[in-house]
């Protein structure tokens, strides 16, 4: 067979330039490289100072009062260095935060994924998102403006500032956050397991409570634990809504001062460079970095633990 | 046919088909499902073995779209009738899937599981064993029954499967391809397995495998599909016969040439 093919193509037609691809390849990964090192960099920066500046702070203030005084006064004459005051109140404000968007949000996503008509998903799921993307000064003076009053019909003594309101109104913030993530990790439950559990005579929600949510266990528990740390970290709603009167305690009808709010309150002072106040902050955000990393890392922990659970 | 079949019948399909959305999937289907048999449903892929086998416990109403026309008579009653709980019908039809898939429990959990749910109130350890024991498993577990179903190997879990199937003691057994993901050690022990459960069961196989439906089962129905004018493809029933008779003397063309391995 010598006759010519159609489509033949002439000898000597390709000319791959392998050194050009080569040289590509290195500057796409110089410039990717480069990217990665700033966010990096700019982390180990942040962390570094932190530690720096919170050494500094216990040079000045032993650990152990920092960690049993019983108030927190860093800005007056008498200076007290209690960090439970402020623990105490972003524990409250968080913990009650997250029994609202618990429900809330896995309920949310449970109607998303598993009973919602593909229609209603497609409009539901970008509203959430759309949720999720309202600036958090609006939920602040949403929660003074709104939410208190109306809370105050029903308690009474409840001060102008509380953490009630403020808890109440964070817990609907993180919701879409819940919903969202939570939605997505009963999605990813695989359909041959729910069609095991309907071929054995199982109903809806049988199906849902004994194979979905179990299965989807790790996912739902790494978006409360993000939502959590969203909680913890959280500053507008606070410091709007919960006052910034530092309290020892568990009450959350009185003023509370969580450990943003006070680091708002004296960033907005006139705190020079180099003062205790100064280093205060960093303390406190030393600490806020630790509890966050912890739950972030147990988050971490949980989810590789559990994630292989169905394949 | 035989006219005194009729009352051994358990499962009796008459002019169904099945629409995914607007698409006719397969066509106008006849079969009778005698009591205490093997039936295996053969022919190339797509030519709707599954969506077939999955109207007999009404799983496709699982499939946003997909609609059943005809009916299916088990047990005196149309079970295409909207009327009749699918929950229900589930338990007395049930199903061992292609891939294995038992829940992310343990393997004592993944029986326990169907049973509580259709109100099982008699002794559970006893049942876990025997229907570990039905579906020869329970040799190879009794001592780690805590342990994940997920930690057994894939002829394991599908063996779990089983024991799960028959734990709520089901009339028919529906086996979509179980043996496809299996090696051929643990395919042979499931097809001995079939053969025991035979004797309590019905069973409906959908096989790949010639040789697997021809040493198990005891009827034999061959589909195929054609090409349709939209491009998709359309399945139907080519013939429905003893097993014997389908692999020596079957009366279609193309039936001889699947099951001779000539095509599919
Ligand atoms: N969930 C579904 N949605 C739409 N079409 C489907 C679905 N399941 C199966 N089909 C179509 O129905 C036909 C039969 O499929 P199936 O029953 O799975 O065939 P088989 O099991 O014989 O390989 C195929 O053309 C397939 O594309
Ligand atoms: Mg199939």
């Amino acid at each position: 067979m010598t006759a010519e093919l159609p489509g033949d193509i002439a000898p000597g037609s390709w000319h791959p330039n392998r050194d050009r691809a080569r040289q590509v390849q290195t500057a796409v990964k110089v410039v990717c490289g480069t990217f990665a090192a700033v966010s990096i960099l700019t982390t180990l920066g942040i962390v570094a100072t932190l530690i720096f500046e919170t050494i500094e702070f216990l040079q000045a203030v032993s650990l152990w009062q920092f960690l049993t005084d019983t108030k927190w006064t860093p800005l007056f004459a008498s200076k007290q260095f209690g960090i439970f005051v402020l623990v105490s109140a972003t524990v409250t404000i968080s913990v009650i935060s997250v029994l609202v968007a618990l429900p809330l949000g896995l309920l949310a996503a449970i109607c998303l994924s598993e009973y919602a008509t593909p229609r209603v998903r497609r409009i539901l799921k970008p509203v959430l998102e759309i949720l999720a993307g309202i600036p958090t000064v609006v939920y602040g003076y949403f929660a003074l403006l709104t939410v208190t009053p109306v809370l105050k019909t029903f308690i009474p003594e409840l001060g102008r500032f509380n953490a009630l309101s403020a808890s109440l109104v964070l817990g609907i913030m993180i919701t879409p956050m819940v919903a969202s993530l939570s939605e997505d990790a009963i999605s990813a439950v695989p359909r041959s397991l729910k069609d095991g559990a309907y071929a054995l005579g199982s109903t809806k929600h049988e199906t849902i409570l004994s194979v979905v949510l179990p299965a989807a266990l790790s996912g739902i528990v790494a978006s409360l634990i993000l939502a959590v740390s969203r909680a913890i970290g959280e500053t507008m709603i606070v410091t709007l809504a919960a006052g910034a009167n530092p309290t020892l305690g568990f009450n959350p009808l009185v003023p509370v001062m969580t450990m943003t709010a006070f680091i708002v309150q004296v960033s907005l002072g006139d705190a020079a460079v180099g003062t205790l106040e100064y280093k205060t902050i960093f303390a406190v955000g030393m600490t806020l970095f630790i509890m966050t990393l912890t739950l972030n890392g147990f988050s971490f922990w949980f989810v590789c633990r559990f994630r292989e659970k169905y394949e | 046919m035989v006219s005194n079949t009729a009352a051994k019948l358990t499962l009796k399909a008459e002019n169904v088909s099945v629409y995914y959305g607007p698409t006719l999937a397969v066509r106008e289907v006849y079969l009778d499902i005698p009591r205490n048999q093997i039936v295996a449903l053969v022919g190339p892929s797509g030519c709707g073995k599954s969506t077939i086998l999955r109207c007999f416990n009404r799983l496709n109403d699982l499939i946003p779209g997909a609609r059943v026309e005809g009916q299916i008579h088990f047990d005196g009653r149309d079970i295409c009738d909207p009327r009749v709980d699918p929950v229900e019908l589930r338990r007395r039809v049930g199903m061992v899937f292609q891939k294995p898939n038992p829940f992310p429990k343990s393997i004592y959990e993944n029986i326990a599981f169907g049973a509580r749910i259709n109100g099982y109130q008699g002794d559970m350890d006893e049942l876990i064993e025997r229907s570990l024991k039905g579906a020869a498993l329970w040799d190879e577990v009794k001592d780690k029954l805590k342990e994940s179903g997920l930690s057994l190997s894939g002829g394991q879990q599908q063996r779990l499967c089983i024991a799960r199937a028959i734990a709520i003691e089901p009339e028919v057994i529906l086996m979509d391809e179980p043996c496809s993901a299996l090696d051929p050690i643990s395919t042979h022990k499931i097809e001995e397995l079939m053969h025991d459960l035979k004797k309590r069961y019905t069973l409906v196989i959908v096989t790949h495998n010639m040789q697997q439906a021809s040493r198990v089962s005891d009827r034999t129905a061959f589909f195929n599909a054609k090409e349709t004018a939209q491009g998709g493809k359309l399945g139907y029933l080519v013939e429905y016969d003893s097993t014997q008779r389908i692999f020596s003397d079957p009366k279609e063309e193309t039936t001889r040439d699947y099951v001779s391995g000539r095509f599919g």
